[in-house]
């Protein structure tokens, strides 16, 4: 069965989504990320969804269980690269993904995941996605 | 006498919804079609996502169905009309399901109510033990 | 009407020159359509209307073979348009041909009065509608300039400005619909992707009026900036539409406001980890505040 990748840099995780996700690979995604980051101890994830067309309240779920079973691992989670139109269909639908960090793109989101490593206060990243 | 504009049907396909793979196929095709007939790509994205969560439904509280897509045209404007009918439980208090929030099945309780913000026109039809059919229209 | 076309044929030249001095002696705006080019056109229609392709319904201008005329009536509507000349000017430019050929056909058919009054009849039909057709086109033509600028015109009206590295402005100006402010999302949102900006400052100072639709689509921008990881400043914000935002029940909770697009900027220096530094007996400088990025 197909899986996704997930890279490593330095005490991070990245993962880049790129295809349509359907049930069993959100699965396996969730059941590898909680792996890599306990063998790891990783600090940080990075969930690339740039080439994410669609993002619907399922896709919602897996990046919000992501977030929550990294958290528990004590790992930081942040989402880079949301399309316009995505973010615009979200707020349509109501969808505001509580407990998500978002960040414009991979540099970005690193710079974030980097400080909140260090236990850095965050000034420069935003506060107020909640 | 007024005459009404008539709801022309140019073309029409129906797609199952049995299995995951089946959402990944919806979506897909809506998709294709939507392309080609050159809707924005903001409404792409609402028309698909809309789709997405409703073929969901059929699957996961339906236990499955079927959706059918269809092109619309009255006078010069166009429309796509997606029909979702499951023979699933039935929906035994439709206002409730349709507030945010509320959900059976631990997700985020969107669906309903978020596609129905995200298309035109949205009718849905559903009693306990008669299935459901949700029908939504987007227009050009 | 064949007689009439190898007549204009054997007479092309002098049709031409008495059709240009016609058109020079009644024309009001000389300035606005060089001669060279009137001449041009002219010989062109004349060309055209008397070779006509094998098969053409002569007496019939909606005919397919007058296609070729249709097309070049069509083209100089358009350059008539671009040059200011009235639509009337337009079908005169046509119409001055009907003396011109009126003459020469009472001068060739003075012997058969008969057949003079059926190709003067014939004439006068098909100038009348080559009129027609380059009115209507015309208008068309100006259909489309109108459509054009007015869009380029929605277009101008919502700029995104980069303020800074990292900080974009919109400066809003005018009512705000719905359907501009569905633009103005859409720009401010594609805006923020392309700067890579982590601040966006709306400033609504050229805003005249705020209604609850309104304010729901600026909360639903500022909603969808920050999904994407970026956050939004509101700024310009009158007295008169601060009072109205309280007294509709609006709430903005969420958002971070300043009345002054110049206190929005500092903000977004501040949060980005930059100072505005002033050096002794120098200009102020804006400077990234050591240890923070």
């Amino acid at each position: 069965m197909e899986r996704i990748p997930i890279l490593r840099i330095g005490s991070l995780l990245l993962v880049t989504i790129q295809v349509d996700l359907y049930d069993d690979l959100a699965l396996q995604l969730q059941d590898d990320l909680s792996t890599r980051i306990a063998d790891l101890g990783a600090t940080g994830v990075l969930i690339d969804i740039s080439a994410l067309e669609i993002v619907d309240s399922f896709i919602g779920r897996t990046l919000a269980n992501i977030a929550a079973i990294a958290r528990v691992l004590d790992a930081e989670t942040v989402v880079v690269g949301m399309q316009p139109a995505v973010a615009i269909t979200l707020v349509e639908l109501g969808m505001s993904l509580p407990g998500i960090r978002t960040a414009l793109n991979v540099d970005l989101g690193m710079e974030y995941l980097r400080q909140a490593a260090t236990g850095g206060d965050g000034v420069g990243t935003d506060h107020y996605a909640e | 006498m007024e005459t009404v504009s008539e709801q022309i049907i140019t073309r029409s396909e129906i797609l199952p919804i049995r299995t995951q793979i089946d959402l990944v196929h919806v979506r897909q095709r809506v998709r294709t079609l939507l392309s080609e007939e050159r809707f924005t790509l903001i409404d792409q994205t609402k028309i698909v996502t809309a789709a997405s969560e409703l073929a969901r439904n059929a699957l996961e509280h339906g236990g499955g169905g079927q959706m059918e897509m269809s092109l619309l045209a009255v006078g010069a404007r166009k429309g796509i009309r997606l029909k979702f009918s499951d023979q699933g439980p039935g929906i035994a208090d439709i206002t409730m399901a349709l507030k945010d929030g509320y959900t059976t099945a631990g997700g985020m309780g969107l669906g309903l109510g978020g596609s129905k913000r995200l298309m035109s026109e949205f009718d849905i039809q559903s009693s306990p033990g008669a299935g459901t059919v949700v029908t939504v229209t987007r227009w050009k | 009407m064949i007689k009439l076309l190898k007549m204009m044929r054997d007479n092309q030249d002098r049709i031409l020159t008495d059709w240009l001095d016609g058109l020079k002696a009644s024309a009001r705006r000389r300035d606005l359509i060089g001669d060279v080019e009137v001449k041009e056109h002219a010989r062109k229609i004349l060309t055209l209307i008397s070779n006509p392709p094998p098969n053409t319904v002569l007496e019939d201008f909606s005919s397919e073979g007058w296609q070729t005329v249709r097309d070049q009536l069509m083209e100089i509507s358009i350059s008539r348009v671009a040059h200011g000349s009235s639509p009337s000017e337009t079908a005169q430019f046509l119409l001055s041909l009907k003396p011109v050929m009126f003459k020469l056909i009472r001068e060739q058919l003075t012997t058969a009065p008969d057949e003079l009054f059926r190709e003067i009849d014939v004439t006068n039909n098909f100038v009348d509608a080559m009129a027609l057709h380059i009115a209507e086109s015309y208008i068309q033509s100006r259909d489309k300039v109108i459509a054009r600028q007015q869009e380029e015109m929605l277009e101008l009206s919502t700029p995104v400005v980069m303020l800074w590295d990292g900080i974009v402005a919109l400066p809003v100006i005018g009512t705000l619909d719905s359907s501009r402010a569905q633009m103005v999302m859409e720009s401010l949102l594609h805006a923020i992707v392309q700067t890579n900006s982590r601040f966006a400052i709306i400033d609504i100072t050229g805003v005249p009026t705020v209604d609850t639709l309104v304010a729901q689509h600026l909360l639903k921008t500022i909603t969808a900036a920050r999904l994407m990881g970026a956050e939004c400043i509101l700024s310009g914000i009158r007295p008169q539409i601060a009072q109205t935002i309280v007294h509709l029940g609006i709430t903005l909770n969420d958002v971070v406001t300043r009345s002054k697009l110049s206190d929005a900027f500092r903000l977004a220096l501040e949060r980005s980890g930059r100072a505005v530094v002033q050096k002794a007996g120098q200009a102020p400088v804006v400077a990234p505040v050591a240890g923070v990025s």
